[in-house]
């Protein structure tokens, strides 16, 4: 190796590792440490703690709340986005004229930012001027005329999901006709001679020719399923929604770490939520593994 | 001559072909409206009064009132939050686009011990949330400054990077540079904890928009201008729009694709 090449490897080298090391590898292996200390407050006072923020959080019916939520995110989001996406998705292969409009409008959600988006739908929410009440009152539901969809317990988190759909759904429809679009016509020409309708086909051929996209879909899912911490935030207003019905995991974490001052409390919670999600990312690789059609 | 029969079934199934077309705009048309709605209501509603938006929710402004937007960018301090994130999102998405850029080349092109190393180390970042480095990262944003500028001598591997490997990049770090403006524009989770520290920034001159905003929505309940938030948001929009619109193509093929490959 010339002695200027080595350099030069150096010198590109160095700065974007020292910028990633501060910002990335410190901080993610230092946590792995404060998880395991007694750290409260504005002190630097840290003691060694060992396994009691772990067990502490084992009878934090708050965590297990908030657990439970980022739960039934894991379980309702990839099976109610997936659904709708791919039916759009679907639709989009019926010859349709206004393709382009229809599939830029889908999509736009997904590259708004979550303050928009969240506010947005506060509005819609909103029990007196809310786009929602107002389309009930429309069509007649005077029962739910001033209803706080965000206020109370049993709507806020149904409310906020709906949310995180109404982002997606366009990206994941995008990614099916993505995967669509790749697949060959002689499929579908040949199912066609058999007498197969379009509903047949999309179930015999596209969703098996589909399984990669919808894999990728799932484990994206479940990951964003157990983040979800900017648009609670946003539209609980910091809290987690009215004695908590809409907490997640990371929102819980925050509140510990920067409200609360438990630095290693907190910490050993995010622990936990990365070892769930890597247990996550491979058990859906896992279950969705199947052999890969060849064409 | 056709038989009667065929005909008739001949017509069955077109008829039921454009009830099944129709059905398909029905949907479509629905969605859309679901997405595009709530956008243009926020946005009719940034040009009404208080009054209207509480008394009229679903009517048009009676008058223009471009009052909202004024003060939003001053009252509200818009202008300010605007000016914080173009402020942090130029030199982001430009040091970015340079230090990753950087290190794709040496790993593509050169092989060198510690050249795996160094290619998991930067993935495996990737793949840990965020609220894992979040504590750690707080205290290093406390306590500590950055070490500065690259000393660079001028071997020709240099030139090479520059003037030929760079301008060749160009469309790639284009792209890369779109969804870097997306992210950082949106970006919540960062500016948020990080600077949670009320004390530090009690007339929220550093705010970036996410924060602003954020702080707006939050102010609502105690002293409302709901004209102005509905101005302020639609304001904020106005940029993603631009950018997606014009880079639509773009942006969904980058987004989907890395989405497969990653």
């Amino acid at each position: 190796m010339k002695y200027g090449q080595r350099t030069f490897i150096f010198t590109f080298l160095f700065i974007p590792v020292l910028v990633y090391v501060v910002f990335v590898a410190v901080p993610y292996l230092t946590s792995m440490a404060v998880a395991f200390t007694k750290w409260r407050g504005l002190s630097m006072n840290i003691t060694f703690n060992g396994f009691n923020n772990f067990i502490k959080l084992g009878n934090d019916e708050n965590f297990w709340n908030a657990l439970s939520h980022n739960g039934i995110a894991l379980i309702a989001l990839p099976i109610v986005i997936i659904i709708i996406s791919l039916f759009f998705a679907f639709l989009f292969t019926q010859g349709i004229r206004g393709n382009g409009f229809f599939r830029v409008a889908f999509f736009f959600p997904q590259v708004m930012s979550a303050i928009i988006v969240g506010v947005l739908w506060s509005f819609v929410y909103h029990p007196t001027i809310g786009m929602l009440n107002g389309f009930l009152g429309i069509l007649g539901v005077s029962s739910m005329k001033s209803f706080p969809w965000l206020g109370d317990p049993n709507t806020v988190f149904g409310a906020i999901l709906a949310v995180t759909v109404w982002q997606a759904v366009g990206f994941y429809m995008v990614l099916f006709i993505t995967g669509m679009e790749s697949i060959p016509p002689h499929f579908y020409e040949a199912a066609k001679l058999d007498g197969a309708n379009s509903i047949v086909m999309f179930i015999q051929i596209t969703i098996p020719m589909l399984w990669e996209s919808i894999r990728t879909a799932i484990v994206f899912l479940a990951l964003g399923a157990m983040d979800m911490y900017a648009i609670v935030m946003i539209m609980t207003n910091g809290s987690g929604g009215p004695s908590r019905a809409a907490d997640v995991v990371p929102r819980y974490m925050v509140e510990a770490a920067f409200q609360n001052g438990e630095w290693g409390y907190a910490t050993a919670m995010a622990v936990v939520l990365m070892l769930i999600i890597l247990i996550l990312s491979i058990l859906s690789l896992r279950f969705t593994q199947r052999e890969t059609l060849e064409f | 001559m056709a038989s009667p029969a065929f005909t008739q079934q001949n017509r069955k199934e077109r008829s039921t072909f454009t009830i099944w077309k129709a059905l398909i705009y029905v949907v479509l048309a629905f969605w859309a409206f679901m997405v595009i709605f709530p956008m243009l209501w926020a946005t009719i509603s940034s040009f009404k009064t208080d009054q209207e938006i509480f008394f009229s929710p679903w009517g048009l402004p009676g008058a223009l009132q471009w009052d909202n937007f004024a003060r939003a960018w001053t009252k509200a301090k818009l202008g300010i939050f605007f000016f914080n994130t173009i402020l942090v999102i130029i030199p982001a998405i430009g040091l970015t686009l340079l230090l990753s850029s950087m290190v794709a080349y040496v790993l593509a092109r050169f092989s060198f011990r510690g050249k795996q190393f160094v290619f998991y180390l930067f993935l495996t970042g990737m793949m840990f949330p965020i609220f894992l480095a979040l504590v750690p990262l707080y205290f290093i944003m406390q306590f500590s400054g950055l070490a500065e500028a690259a000393m660079m001598d001028g071997a020709s591997h240099y030139r090479i990077f520059f003037n030929v490997m760079l301008p060749l990049a160009a469309p790639a770090l284009v792209s890369v540079g779109i969804f870097n403006f997306l992210g950082q524009w949106n970006q919540f989770i960062l500016p948020n904890v990080l600077m949670s520290n009320v004390g530090l920034d009690e007339s929220q001159s550093r705010y970036v928009l996410s924060q602003g905003l954020y702080y707006l929505y939050g102010q609502q309940f105690y002293q409302s201008d709901w004209s102005g938030l509905f101005a302020a948001v639609t304001l904020v929009t106005i940029p993603t729009l631009v950018v997606y619109i014009l880079f639509h193509d773009r942006i969904e093929a980058g987004l989907t694709v890395g989405a497969l490959k990653g």
